[in-house]
């Protein structure tokens, strides 16, 4: 131990490296730490550990944590924190400490490291086992170091042992099926500013164990009595170790209220170190033991049947005097004292049994509740299961009997400002389930979760009733049940979870092989699934509308360039590919002719439709699938599930080849004209290569695949490549391209160019329950071959009228773009008897056409198909839009510009 | 998070698979089936209160499908086996409450 200085609440102050803040701040005098979140009441310290209700703080070294009891905070060179009421503030700053996980699979776990988990690991390592011991201590021991007792030297060689990892500070937080835990590890807040830069703060453990050995120890209980919130007022256990550990010397006079034996050994510490204790209260009739002896011997008056029933306090808000009740005559008296040492029993920890659905049983003779499981893959030992050592005889005591009055400061949840009076009116409410009290007192639900206040809500559950004052009488918490407990144990800081996976490396970044020259052209990018996608190239000085109408034009009138490298492609090969797409597809693949495109509608089972995209026949048994670029994942999956599942006699291979090939799409009336300056040993005339066919040529001796295919409608060519290639042919297009006022468009252009033709886009134009003959789409659908979800078009639903369908829309003044998103309503539509316009439809597409001039839309309108012409309104905020239904081709009807 | 024996993998997290519901549900003759029936299959998956063989895809693997029994409760993993072989018999319960010290 070395002294150092710390601040706090901008004061400096010394204390002992490696000690509790807690412990610090007591013994510098500060026995009033904050103000309750509520009430305003003054506050200080009562626990030890993680149960601690109210001496929570925020730090301001290091990551600026917004919320730590300030019992677990290890002092160390450069600690530096602040009280809080309550609620923490985050940091402005992003948290720029580092944070790990780990993976870890284990014989044995052994979660806490105190005697019983020690034994339980020794034994497990005799076993031949390897085990992992995790405890959420600066060091082993549990209870021995309360005591400052060192560790006995048998214990010692199970920390040696070479087959056993001891993880300090280490919290077990979450306990879920098939044994796996997840722990956190705190590596470097207690090594303060000495702490290596480099070093994790937070190392989050995903461990699977073999077997797991859960002795997590108990909390001390508090009791209801009045006033039982004031600075001086703590758990008896807390403040003897305070006192005989940490040097603590500023209690005089303590008064000791206890229902158990352990009241009498932390009487005891009190006594040797120099506090005078006033007396023991023991709400019991009678004690007996070692610890009962040895505090009458040291000459502590004791006094049976007796508890305190209020306190009050001097100038400063912190304990000054104590009430004792005799619990038989309820006759009264005051004592004063500086520390009142409250021992109200053992709760022992229960919250990972619970999480994976364990139930705690209730043990009269313990006052608690326990768990006894044994089995191949977990078992509980210790306290838990009910092996509490010592003499300890607790009785089943929660406080004295209150009236309305001293119920309104009788603290249950010290976080919460939570009192047996709202307890009182929540069971006046008519609420009897422990789950409904919490919720409505808020019992239970601030960072401490209920370690100390849930076993005190259960108890005053029970002594309302057998007072008569609301709820059942009778009751035990055997019948109460405790409350159910979720990960995490104790709160996770989010930057833990999220450890290195945070900023560029939160998701995975695709990028096409022309990425660059898209960074370089000044592209606004957008995010398409994991892709970044040229969403439009700006010039200096253009909006995005400006450059959006000038791509437009280009590709309308002159000639563009997009990059397409992001279609998913998936290979199809094999004897039975041809059938197997004919089952996939709405439409007939195996009449296509090899070299030859054809553009497929895929729907599941149900008849909806889920993909799109064209399809090239390479060879009589080889395939390039194209799908949507979200979808290439999807499809795949949807293909291997069918041959694996239904189709193994199937001779169909599938694989990805999406970042393998690259994909420029040139359209435009010039297209034919600039690629042809560049492909030179291929006819590129509509008669020699026809649209929707595939041919394979060179550019510069580059094996290029050339597809007539438009997503426009307009003359376009795909020049397909390997993924390698497409920087050099992009930019052999460019140079080209100069005397043509080549224009790259972007993924937006790209949608006005496809909405303007109709094309629909699925998950833009679709919701998820369009069959394609609500897309207008039924020339797409074979009568001649099964495929998967013909047989749903049968069903009434899918036939029935109302359904929505795919049509245009007009906005009656063309300069209005309509959100899309937004929703239809019948012309002039009236209010229903619920006072609400009934909606017809929404719109799922909508743009400024340059090529029409004016503003266009797709929607999906119920019965929209035999809708053309009717005029319709399209509310949006406080106005009132018209709009018109149209067919959805809105540009070349014919099909002529393509050739 | 569930650790899933993978036939061709060995044991791994359950975020590499994709679940598919009920096991040996064979795609049916459309054709031959009402409305209700096609109905049925097309929605209606067995999701009792216990042992169920389910079908998962090592979908972050080896890409594969295969089928497992699993308790819908206690989450405890029985035999695995391949598509289109026998279907092991249900598990028995093998959770046993321990007596008390
Ligand atoms: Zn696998």
């Amino acid at each position: 131990m070395s002294e150092i200085i710390f601040s706090f609440d901008d004061k400096m102050y010394k204390g002992q490296h490696g000690e509790p803040l807690a412990a610090a701040l007591l013994r510098n005098g500060l026995l009033s730490i904050t103000n309750s979140t509520y009430h305003g009441r003054p506050r200080g310290v009562v626990g030890l550990g993680v149960e601690e209700p109210n001496a929570l703080v925020q730090l301001v070294s290091g990551t600026q944590e917004s919320m730590l009891p300030a019992t677990v905070i290890e002092v160390a060179e450069g600690l530096s924190a602040r009280s809080l009421t309550g609620i923490g503030a985050l940091p402005d700053a992003p948290d720029e400490a580092r944070y790990d996980k780990t993976n870890c699979y284990v014989d044995t776990l052994v979660i806490g490291a105190g005697l019983a988990g020690l034994k339980a690991a020794g034994e497990e390592l005799r076993a031949g086992r390897e085990v992992l011991l995790i405890d959420d201590q600066p060091g082993p021991g549990g209870h021995l170091r309360h005591l400052g007792a060192g560790l006995p030297s048998a214990l010692q060689d199970v920390l040696a042992h070479q087959n056993l990892t001891y993880l300090s500070r280490c919290t077990a937080t979450g306990l879920y099926d098939q044994n796996y835990v997840i722990a956190i590890e705190r590596r470097s807040d207690h090594l303060g500013s000495a702490a290596p830069a480099n070093r994790a703060r937070i190392r989050v453990w995903h461990i699977r164990a073999g077997q797991i050995v859960l002795t997590p120890g108990a909390f001390q209980r508090p009791l209801i009595f009045a006033n039982n919130d004031r600075p001086g007022i703590m758990l008896s256990h807390a403040a003897a170790t305070y006192v005989t550990v940490n040097g603590v010397r500023i209690f005089r006079t303590a008064v000791v209220t206890t229902v158990d034996n352990q009241g009498y050994r932390d009487a005891l510490r009190l006594h040797n170190a120099g506090v005078q204790v006033q007396a023991i209260y023991d709400a019991r009739p009678g004690a007996k033991g070692s610890s009962v002896d040895a505090a009458s011997a040291a000459g502590i008056p004791i006094r049976f049947r007796a508890a305190v029933l209020d306190t009050a306090s001097n100038a400063e808000g912190a304990l000054h005097s104590v009430t004792i009740q005799d619990l038989d005559t309820k006759d009264a008296f005051e004592i004063t004292a500086d520390l009142l040492a409250v021992s109200g029993g053992w709760t022992p920890i229960v919250d990972l049994a619970t999480h994976i659905g364990i139930k705690p049983k209730w043990s009269e003779e313990h006052a608690a509740f326990l768990v006894n499981h044994f089995t191949d893959k977990l078992r509980t030992a210790g306290m838990l299961a009910g092996d509490f050592g010592g003499d300890d005889d607790p009785s089943v005591f929660f406080g004295p009997a209150l009236d309305a009055e001293q119920a309104r400061y009788a603290y249950i949840d010290l976080q919460r400002d939570a009192t047996l009076h709202d307890l009182r009116r929540g069971v006046g409410a008519g609420l009897s389930s422990i789950e409904h009290i919490k919720r409505y007192t808020t019992i239970g639900t601030a960072h401490d979760q209920g370690k100390t206040s849930g076993m005190l809500t259960i108890g005053a559950l029970c002594q309302l009733g057998d007072a008569g004052q609301g709820g059942k009488p009778g009751l035990s918490p055997a019948d109460v049940g405790t409350l159910s407990f979720r990960p995490p144990y104790v709160p996770i800081p989010f930057v833990a979870l999220a450890g290195r996976e945070r900023g560029e490396l939160s998701d995975p970044i695709r990028i096409t092989p022309l990425h660059q020259w898209h960074v370089e052209a000044g592209a606004v990018f957008e995010d398409v699934g994991q892709w970044k996608r040229p969403w439009y190239f700006a010039k200096p000085g253009e909006s995005m509308e400006d450059a959006v109408r000038r791509e437009c034009i280009a590709a309308r009138e002159g000639v563009a360039v997009m990059d397409a490298s992001t279609l998913g492609k998936i290979d199809i090969q094999g004897p039975d590919a041809a059938v197997f797409l004919d089952r996939i597809y709405t439409n007939m693949f195996s009449t296509l002719p090899e070299g030859q495109c054809r553009y497929g509608l895929m729907c599941k089972a149900d008849g909806i439709v889920f993909d799109d995209g064209v399809t090239t026949r390479l060879g009589k048994n080889h395939f390039l699938m194209t799908t949507t670029t979200g979808g290439a994942a999807r499809v795949l999956a949807w293909l291997e599930e069918w041959l694996q599942t239904e189709w193994p006699d199937l001779k169909v291979y599938c694989t990805s080849v999406t970042e393998h090939i690259s994909t420029i799409a040139l359209v435009g009336p010039k297209s034919r004209q600039l690629l042809s300056e560049l492909v030179t040993d291929i006819d590129l005339s509509k008669d020699a290569f026809p649209f929707m066919h595939s041919r394979m040529a060179t550019i510069d001796g580059i094996p290029v695949r050339i597809a007539r295919i438009s997503f426009s409608g307009e003359l376009a060519f795909e020049v397909n490549a390997e993924w390698g290639y497409a920087r050099y042919i992009w930019e052999r297009l460019w140079a080209l391209g100069r005397s043509y006022d080549l224009t790259a468009y972007g993924t937006e252009t790209m949608h006005v160019l496809r909405a303007e033709k109709g094309y629909i886009i699925i998950g833009q134009d679709t919701d998820g329950t369009q069959t394609p003959h609500d897309l207008n789409m039924s020339w797409i659908v074979s009568k001649k071959k099964e495929f998967i979800g013909k047989r749903s078009f049968q069903l009434p639903y899918l036939k029935a009228t109302g359904r929505p369908q795919l049509v245009g829309l007009l906005p009656e003044d063309g300069d209005e773009v309509i959100p899309e998103g937004a929703y239809i309503t019948a012309l002039n539509a009236r209010p229903d008897e619920h006072g609400k316009i009934p909606h017809t439809g929404f719109v799922t597409s909508s743009y400024y056409s340059p090529a029409l001039g004016r503003a266009f839309a797709l929607a999906l309108v119920a019965d929209g198909l035999s809708r053309m012409g009717e005029m319709v309104d399209v509310p949006i905020g406080k106005k009132l839009l018209s709009a018109t239904i149209c067919d959805a081709v809105f540009i070349d009807k014919e099909n002529i510009r393509r050739d | 998070m569930l650790n899933i024996p993978c036939p061709h993998c060995g044991l791994r997290n359950e975020t590499e698979f994709h679940y598919g519901a009920e096991a040996g549900v064979a795609y049916p003759d459309p054709n031959t089936l009402t409305d209700s029936e096609w109905a049925k299959y097309l929605h209606i998956r067995a999701n009792p209160k216990g042992w169920l063989a389910e079908r998962w895809v090592h979908f972050a693997g080896c890409g594969r499908w295969f089928n497992l029994w699993r308790n819908t409760i206690t989450h405890e993993i029985g035999p695995v086996y391949l598509p289109f072989t026998t279907q092991p018999k249900m598990p028995g319960n093998t959770v046993q409450e321990g007596p008390g010290k």
